[in-house]
This record gives structure tokens, C-alpha cells and sequence, in this order.
């Protein structure tokens, strides 16, 4: 008979897979991890969340530069876009990541309708990794309630 | 031949023994947070700077009015700093701690998320100890303290 807490368990180890399948985590995420025992317990949580304040924050000073028609500030645009793109790197947001890369493509060229519309893509793909990671957290307090272990998962 | 960090071979004797003191230098927070957290992890004591201006005050080597006699107390054994940074580069910084006469033996290793041999021969050329690519690992550090410590020899 199956323990709630090994129902919960299973869940989160069938999410957490099914995140790395999907490509929106990616090894850097497995690193993170590592760095999060008993004396820093909230670590990977600490940075997720700094992660998306940056998302928005960079979005955001993208948004308004490339709404300045016919005056964009692709250098503005172009390091923004790079700091995002090691942020992700670092966190292991491989897609977003990935559209980090395009964006920054397209502000090398000047590409401007490019530039929106990888934009518009990189706000969809950290809104939608921050409810996954959240869905993920919200399933670890879970566990701790039940009284039970978060298992490790190897990828 | 003492090729090591610490101004004599009694020093780095003794400081094997002790924490290894880096400064990490990083324009990027969450970086910064992730350095940091492994460095930790890896027993080191860490300070961390925001960019390179600050990271050469903390040595010493900022404004010349301000002695900072701090410094010599909070000997800093490693810098670690990012490639790209706005306003003064990793390699900037790199030139400036080698151009130091107290600081010129601080081993220096420098992060990038890219891969450009010409970037990396040249920091090597200028006295970097490592390159090393973005974003760290825990057995980055663990690889890093070899290293050093096979140096200090």
C-alpha cells in the first residue's frame, strides 16, 4: 500500500525528470542542488527567486528601450540581454537561455522585429519555468509536512 | 622557487593551514551568490566585490589618500573575477593586481561564459592562473585549490 509520503515522493520525482526532459533545467540546476545542505537549506530557492527579480528587472529595461520607435538602444538592449543570458546559465534555465542566445542574435543585427519577438518569448519562458519551479517547491514543503525525505533524483 | 601566493615560504606554510582568503569579483549577483556559496562550501573565507574598482579598493590599491592598513590584516590569497564586467574588466583588474608590487603574486583566475582562446592567451600571457569557463562548479573549486596548493610548492 502506498504511503501518502511515497505518492508525493514519486510525484516529485516524476516532475523533476519530466522539467530536465523538457528542457527547462538543465545540469547547472543538478549544481545548484549540491550547494543547498542544512546550513544554507533555502539556497536553491534564495536563487530561483533572484533569478526571476532579474527576468523581470531586464525584461522590463528591454521592453523600454526597444518602445523608443526609431531611437532603439540596442547596446542598452544587447547587455541587457547578456546579463540575463549568464543569469540563466548560471541557474540552469536552459530554455530561457537558449532564447537569450536568439535575442541576443537578433540585437547583434539590429534586427528589431527579431528583438520583440524573442523578447515577447523570454518573458512567456521564465513566467512559465517560475510556476514549474514553484509547482516543485510547493510539492517539497508537501513532502517535509508528510514527515518525509525530498529524494534525490538522479537525471 | 616560490611561485605561490603569501610573501615568503614561512607564510605559505602556515597559511596552508588556514582558510584560503578569496576575493570574488562579479557585476552579476546571482553569480556572485553562487561564488560565493561554493567558495564556502569549499572552506574558504570570501569577500565579494561588485566590480573591479571596488575589488582594487578592498586591496589597497584604490584612491592613494585612502591607507587602508585593513588590508594587510585581511590578506587576500585568491581573486577570482569575471571577464566581463562594465567599466573595468577581469582583465583590467588582472593588469592592475600584477602591476602591484604587494599584490603581483596573488594568484589571479578569471571567468567567462565564452570560450575565446584569444581572450584566454591573452590573460594567461598577462599572469592569469587559470581561466576557467562560466558558470562554476563545486569541483571547479575543488580543482582550483589543487592547483594552487601544487603551486605554493
Amino acid at each position: 500500500m502506498d504511503t501518502l509520503i511515497a505518492q508525493l515522493q514519486r510525484r516529485f520525482c516524476d516532475f523533476t525528470i519530466s522539467l530536465y526532459h523538457q528542457g527547462f533545467l538543465d545540469d547547472q540546476f543538478t549544481e545548484l542542488k549540491k550547494l543547498q545542505d542544512e546550513c544554507s537549506p533555502d539556497f536553491v530557492a534564495e536563487v530561483v527567486t533572484l533569478f526571476f527579480e532579474d527576468c523581470e528587472k531586464l525584461i522590463s529595461n528591454m521592453a523600454r528601450a526597444l518602445d523608443q520607435t526609431g531611437n532603439v538602444d540596442f547596446k542598452l538592449v544587447g547587455s541587457s540581454v547578456h546579463q540575463l543570458k549568464g543569469s540563466s546559465s548560471s541557474v540552469g534555465a536552459k530554455r530561457v537561455k537558449g532564447l537569450c542566445v536568439t535575442l541576443k542574435e537578433c540585437c547583434d543585427s539590429q534586427n528589431y522585429e527579431g528583438c520583440v519577438r524573442c523578447l515577447q518569448q523570454v518573458d512567456i519562458e521564465y513566467k512559465t519555468l517560475k510556476a514549474k519551479l514553484q509547482d516543485l517547491f510547493n510539492l517539497e514543503q508537501q513532502i517535509v509536512q508528510a514527515g518525509g525525505r525530498i529524494p534525490q533524483v538522479d537525471i | 622557487m616560490n611561485k605561490g601566493c603569501g610573501s615568503g615560504s614561512d607564510s605559505c606554510l602556515s597559511s596552508m593551514e588556514e582558510e584560503l582568503h578569496v576575493l570574488a569579483v562579479d557585476d552579476n549577483l546571482i553569480d556572485r551568490k553562487l561564488v560565493e556559496r561554493i567558495l564556502k562550501i569549499s572552506s574558504c573565507k570570501v569577500t565579494t566585490a561588485e566590480n573591479g574598482l571596488r575589488a582594487l579598493e578592498y586591496l589597497g590599491l584604490g584612491d592613494p589618500q585612502q591607507t587602508d592598513s585593513l588590508t594587510n590584516v585581511m590578506k587576500v590569497n585568491l581573486i577570482i573575477t569575471d571577464y566581463c564586467m562594465p567599466g573595468m574588466t577581469g582583465f583590467e583588474l588582472l593588469k592592475k593586481v600584477k602591476e602591484s608590487s604587494n599584490l603581483k603574486e596573488v594568484p589571479v583566475v578569471i571567468l567567462s561564459s565564452e570560450n575565446i582562446p584569444t581572450r584566454i592567451n591573452k590573460c594567461l600571457a598577462s599572469g592569469a592562473q587559470m581561466f576557467m569557463q562560466k558558470p562554476l562548479k563545486l569541483s571547479d573549486v575543488e580543482k582550483l585549490k589543487c592547483h594552487l596548493l601544487n603551486c605554493r610548492s
